[in-house]
């Protein structure tokens, strides 16, 4: 085991697939000489050339496209978006094109590609900044949909979306740029579609996943000094959805609290409680609950941020009030 | 020294050839033409659903400008696909089967007209969001350049999709990045039912404003199907040779409305009437008699052939089956 930071991480899966596979390329805004803006490609134009470490113009919709071309004749491209907000400009092509053009083909033309991109809020950078569309992406069948909360689950996930046949997004939470963790020395992977049990326990479930882990954590132990034993699901990946790992945590401890950090309406376990709610109620004994954040766009003031923003003791107290 | 008898020979064979290339180009304009026709009809037998654009009057383009390309270059496309398609040689059968949403179709009839696709023709798409074609043009560039294949990229649009930010995007980076494409706007003089001076600021010509991105570029009268083929041979040529872009504008027009919904309020009849006086399944076949390259005879030869492929292809479609419900779900990932 070796303790990296979570951007070591992600630099680390990108490095080996650009020297295992000649046919991987990184396009993006300043992922070149600048270097990428949360510095993780930094150095990779003068190791592997600017034929394959492509600094595009400012136009996502269309360098976004360029990968999902390169990808149908053949490469892999991956994508760096600076921001999952910005993934709006290239919203068509990532939802008409990526997820499409295989299923409107009959299967004829495979989109081998990873889109990357910094998500969510917590970092002051205000409205425009800060949104989590990788809960809108994950509805769109032809994408899969990961977002690791730690460099071990980072680099393992990368490995995975950088091999996969389909167009994968790829959601860096923006908090965790700098997060410590061990990985392990010899290689592995991490299957999309796989949720990790991060905690086990007893007494109720908590799901969440990318930067709403640490808050799962957080609570958890809040709780456990009133001796309520969290078990505690990673999601990880948010298309394909592990509803089997969700499912089995949910038959043990028959509570289930979700967490998005991310806006509550229209956020992914708006989904994912629906589902367990019609899979699994005969298990459940009490309400699911969901936190989230605020409806409202993401204000740049800190301490409206924070407000906005889900905490340990909002979900410790809200589990406390309403479950036990 | 070859005889006087191996040279006439040679002028000979040279003849057939070029008489040959001539007749191809009007069967491959005659087969687009009755196959639109069948289209139509079967849209209104209820055969054919969605949105179905046809591709009469604007012929010569797509087959003057396909027939000079190469295997190994890339085809992509707008929703007005059928035509290219065609020109391409993708299946006549499988083609009509696809707008019938059968099985038997091109994409098992998950795609329909819109979206007729052959990646082993390296025919990557008819795309039905007006200039979404163009980042995927540039990547398929991108790709022949990065792999060194010698090919290139063809990518066709219309007026309307000029106004798309994608396509000013994709000029400059095809450009900046000096990649393979070859640009060719169909220009019909009509987004749907907007004229080009209601909706473009910059005149009736787009050729001219392309110089902005340092591309070369050219015009062409688009119903004439030999100066499509011969401005291709440069274009594509200069691609070849330059490895960076190159923009053809085909001036052309459809006959019909812009889908079998369209009544055609936004244009007046003596705009189609003028047109139709430049109908290339009209004229070149009148040239090409009047050039002594081919006959009445070879002609109806032609045309009865074809009549026959496009009759054989509704029933083709006609009898084949749906695709079973259990494709519902198939071919939406790759395993």
């Amino acid at each position: 085991m070796t303790e990296i930071l979570m951007r070591e991480a992600i630099r680390r899966g990108l490095e080996e697939s650009l020297e295992r596979d000649p046919n991987v390329l990184l396009m993006g805004e300043d992922i070149g000489a600048y270097g990428g803006a949360y510095a993780v490609t930094d150095g990779f134009l003068s190791k592997f050339g600017p034929d394959r470490i492509k600094d595009t113009p400012i136009s996502e919709a269309t360098f976004i496209g360029t990968g999902i071309g390169a990808a149908s004749a053949g490469l892999r491209p991956i994508i760096e978006l600076m921001s999952m907000s910005f993934s709006l400009v290239g919203f068509d092509q990532i939802v008409n094109m990526a997820a499409n053009i295989r299923y409107m083909s009959g299967g004829q033309i495979d989109v081998p590609m990873v889109i990357r991109a910094p998500t969510g809020a917590g970092v002051q950078l205000a409205a425009t900044h800060s949104q989590s569309f990788e809960t809108w992406l994950a509805e769109v069948p032809g994408l899969y949909c990961v977002c690791p909360s730690n460099p071990k689950d980072a680099l393992g996930l990368l490995r995975t979306s950088i091999k996969d046949n389909n167009p994968v997004i790829f959601a860096e939470p923006a908090l965790l740029y700098g997060l410590k963790g061990e990985v392990p020395d010899e290689y592995y992977e991490i299957p999309l579609g796989s949720a990790s049990i991060a905690k086990e326990g007893n007494d109720i479930t908590l799901l969440s996943y990318g930067a709403g882990m640490s808050i799962l954590f957080e609570a958890s132990e809040i709780l456990s000094r009133q001796n309520i034993d969290c078990e505690i699901i990673d999601l990880r990946s948010l298309n394909p959805i592990d509803y089997s790992t969700i499912g089995e945590s949910v038959k043990k401890t028959n509570r289930l609290v979700t967490l998005d950090t991310s806006r509550k309406n229209g956020g992914i376990m708006g989904e994912i409680v629906a589902n367990v709610q019609e899979t699994f109620n005969d298990w459940l004994d009490g309400p699911i609950i969901r936190i989230g954040a605020n409806d409202v766009p993401w204000p740049y003031n800190k301490n409206l941020e924070a407000a906005a923003y889900p905490s340990s003791e909002e979900m410790a107290n809200s589990i406390l009030k309403k479950l036990i | 020294m070859a005889t006087l008898k191996e040279e006439k020979n040679k002028k000979i064979k040279k003849a057939d050839n070029e008489k040959n290339e001539m007749l191809e180009l009007f069967k491959q304009m005659y087969l687009i033409r009755q196959f639109e026709v069948a289209c139509g009809e079967n849209y209104t037998k209820g055969n054919i659903r969605g949105f179905l654009h046809l591709y009469i009057g604007q012929e010569a383009t797509a087959v003057g400008s396909i027939s000079s390309l190469n295997d190994e270059d890339y085809i992509i496309t707008h929703y007005r696909d059928h035509g290219h398609a065609l020109a391409r040689g993708l299946d006549v059968n499988r083609s009509m089967a696809e707008l019938f949403g059968k099985k038997t179709g091109l994409s098992k009839g998950k795609g329909g007209s819109m979206h007729l696709f052959d990646a082993s023709k390296k025919f990557m798409g008819g795309h039905a969001i007006v200039g979404g074609q163009f980042p995927v043009a540039t990547g398929l560039a991108l790709a022949c350049q990065y792999k060194k294949t010698g090919g290139l990229v063809v990518c066709y649009f219309g007026d309307g999709s000029t106004n798309q930010g994608t396509y000013h995007e994709t000029l400059n980076l095809a450009s900046v990045w000096n990649l393979p494409i070859l640009f060719i706007l169909e220009n019909n003089g009509y987004g749907m039912g907007s004229a080009i001076d209601r909706v473009r600021a910059g005149g009736e010509d787009f050729y001219t404003g392309v110089s902005t991105y340092d591309i070369p570029a050219a015009q062409v009268n688009g119903m004439d199907v030999l100066a499509v083929k011969e401005a291709t041979e440069i274009a594509v040529k200069k691609v070849r040779q330059n490895g960076g872009p190159f923009y053809l504008e085909c001036k052309t027009f459809r006959f019909v409305g812009h889908s079998l919904a369209d009544g055609q309020k936004y244009r007046n009849t003596d705009e189609i009437n003028e047109w139709e006086k430049q109908d290339p399944l009209v004229k070149f076949p009148e040239w090409l008699k009047s050039a002594g390259i081919a006959s009445d005879k070879d002609l109806n030869k032609i045309k009865s052939e074809v009549d026959k492929t496009v009759e054989e292809s509704v029933k083709f479609a006609e009898s084949s089956d749906d695709p079973s419900i259990s494709e519902l779900d198939k071919d939406i990932y790759k395993n």
